[in-house]
């Protein structure tokens, strides 16, 4: 006990500059970024609203004021009205939800079954690395959004089967990735010491291989956040997305272009909301990536 | 021994194809779905109300009543022969489809990549050029800005803009040169700023070689060193990207033919998807490939023009 409150004066003022100084130069690391900063808060509300759209409006997305409609921007609609009336803003709050929902799952599908393909082709190499590096070989030959509109052909339309298509159509990219990874990871001293030990391959693979080939995979899975939004809204905008009274920010661009000459908004402002998604993700994700394109 | 060289590239192109091929073929009339029963369905989802002698006669069309290897290598040797069998939803050859859309889907993609290379240029040349810092990096931050625009959103912006306000170019359609340039300057944007970027990144890596240094010892000016000596060395590494370029463009007249209301290939893509026309995207995949594997072939006949050490190492070796 007396130990504890004679030790506890000494330590104290040792601790907080310490802390003080953290804080300080995360606060001073922001403040040169001011675009990164700008990026993280716009995530934070893209988020938000994915899963609190009611934070954000009180209005019914998809039920309009027929007297209301095709009404420009103004402080009672923010983004203006659409042409039954309903409230562009909400149905660009509530689209949030389906937009991310889509985006992370295109991400997560290329990633597992990217990572997997690489892993496997790297570690057990032979004739199954050749297969599966040729393929990754030819699925790059194809352009992506191809590729994604070939496979939505046979798997149908929705925002989840083309988030499924978008995911697939890059798994070349992290099989390729992951099994560079695998390859140097593979001849490292402490997977030998492993292997010495008798571990068995699938123990090696998952105790020792894959945590350390993850890093790099991770920094490109975030960079994949806004190709793959650009994508899914690409999709969408096509036609092949959302279905029609559903908010989501491609068909409601897709929508709004009919009313291109007389309603800006509509188009206007829902893709500017895409824009700004991908620019504030691109930032985030080129700062946790770190490295040499950091500070561009 | 160029011979060979050009021998092997060939069949690697070859090969490419096959792949592609039967890369598409396995996605498309392997995967669990039937091929049958989509394209009777015809891009309405639910049930179709085909009797089972209609589906029968549809199988027996597509010979998709035969074992599997039979079917492929009757695929395949007809598809050798460019027949890419007949599109469900209209009934005409794919290849002749293809054929019609691709002059207007050229041509968009030609001044597009007309267009996309001054742009890659003048953000290559201003991001590594100009001798004050914040100029070089306020133009470097273009393309990272540029690549982020949905390429379908920039298009409705510069109709709105261009046609309705200014009222200067066509907003729709397929009619003369007007038409033809806000669709290629809304395709240009995303390609011109990936060629500026890896331009002005090779740029910066030449810079640092050991001739710059020699050429401003001779006297050579800036503007000389940059345009003869660098930019020339820089583009090497640019053209090995350049088949990527060439898909791009390609997956980008899909957006912009549809945003602008052209005809192309764009148009017959989304067309064909919509409709899940499966034997219509099968060609239209490997009509990707085609320009994939041509456009590399070009890039290395063009090497020796561009890197004259390509082609005295070469004549070395056949001498």
């Amino acid at each position: 006990m007396t130990a504890l409150e004679t030790r506890a004066p000494v330590e104290a003022p040792a601790a907080a500059p310490a802390a003080r100084g953290r804080v300080r130069r995360a606060a001073l690391f922001l403040a040169r970024r001011p675009g990164l900063v700008l990026s993280i808060l716009f995530l934070a509300a893209v988020l938000l609203a994915a899963f609190f759209p009611s934070l954000f409006t009180a209005r019914d997305p998809l039920v309009g004021v027929p007297a209301d409609k095709l009404q420009a921007p103004s402080a009672e609609h923010l983004f203006g009205t659409d042409q039954t009336g309903r409230d562009l803003f909400a149905r660009v709050i509530h689209g949030a939800n389906l937009s991310l929902r889509a985006t992370v799952i295109a991400v997560a599908v290329a990633l597992v079954v990217g990572s997997l393909v690489g892993l496997l082709a790297g570690y057990v190499g032979g004739w199954l690395d050749d297969v599966a590096m040729r393929l990754v070989d030819v699925l790059l030959a194809i352009p992506q959004l191809l590729l994604t509109l070939a496979i939505v052909t046979v798997l149908g339309f929705g925002t989840t089967k083309v988030a499924i298509a978008v995911g697939l159509s890059t798994v070349a990219n992290f099989a390729r990735l992951m099994r560079a990874e695998v390859l140097r990871v593979r001849t490292a001293v402490y997977v030998e010491a492993a292997r010495a030990t008798g571990a068995r391959w699938y123990s090696i693979l998952r105790r020792h291989v894959l945590p350390n080939a993850l890093g790099p995979i991770g920094a490109y899975a975030a960079l994949d956040f806004g190709l793959a939004i650009l994508a899914v809204s690409t999709l969408s905008f096509l036609g092949f997305g959302a279905e029609p009274p559903t908010p989501e920010w491609g068909s409601l661009v897709s929508t709004g272009r009919d009313y291109l000459a007389t309603a800006w908004w509509l188009t206007t402002l829902p893709g500017l909301t895409v824009a700004a998604t991908v620019l504030a993700t691109n930032r985030v994700s080129r700062a946790l990536g770190g490295g040499g394109e950091e500070h561009r | 021994m160029t011979l060979l060289y050009l021998g092997r590239r060939l069949a690697q192109a070859v090969f490419v194809l096959w792949a592609a091929f039967t890369l598409g073929y396995g996605v498309l009339y392997l995967l669990p779905s039937d091929p049958v029963e989509i394209m009777l369905a015809g891009g309405t989802s639910g049930e179709s109300s085909a009797t089972p002698e209609q589906v029968a006669a549809l199988k027996a069309e597509f010979g998709l009543d035969q074992p599997l290897p039979v079917q492929y290598a009757k695929a395949l040797w007809s598809a050798a022969h460019g027949d890419f069998g007949h599109s469900v939803q209209t009934g005409a050859s794919v290849s002749d489809s293809i054929l019609e859309a691709l002059p207007e889907t050229l041509k968009l993609t030609g001044l597009a990549f007309v267009f996309s290379l001054a742009f890659g240029l003048l953000v290559a040349f201003g991001g590594t050029y100009p001798r004050w810092p914040a100029v070089r990096q306020a133009v470097l931050a273009i393309p990272p800005l540029a690549v982020s625009l949905p390429t379908f959103w920039v298009g409705l912006m510069l109709v709105q803009v261009v046609s309705f306000q200014w009222r200067l170019l066509p907003a729709i359609g397929n009619e003369g040169f007007e038409s033809l340039v806000l669709p290629s300057l809304t395709l240009a944007i995303p390609i011109g700023a990936l060629i500026g970027q890896v331009l002005a990144r090779s740029i910066l890596t030449a810079l640092e070689e050991p001739y710059v240094e020699t050429a401003r010892a001779k006297g050579a000016g800036r503007a000389r060193i940059h345009l003869r000596h660098v930019l020339r060395n820089a583009s090497i590494p640019a053209m090995t990207v350049a088949a990527a370029w060439a898909g791009q463009l390609l997956a980008g007249s899909v957006v912009v033919e549809t945003v602008y209301s052209r005809s192309g290939i764009g148009r017959l893509v989304v067309d064909a998807v919509g409709t899940q026309d499966i034997p219509l995207v099968q060609g239209l995949v490997v009509l990707s490939a085609v320009a994939f594997v041509s456009v590399n072939l070009l890039v290395d006949l063009l090497y020796p023009l561009v890197d004259p050490r390509v082609t005295t190492s070469r004549a070395g070796v056949a001498a």
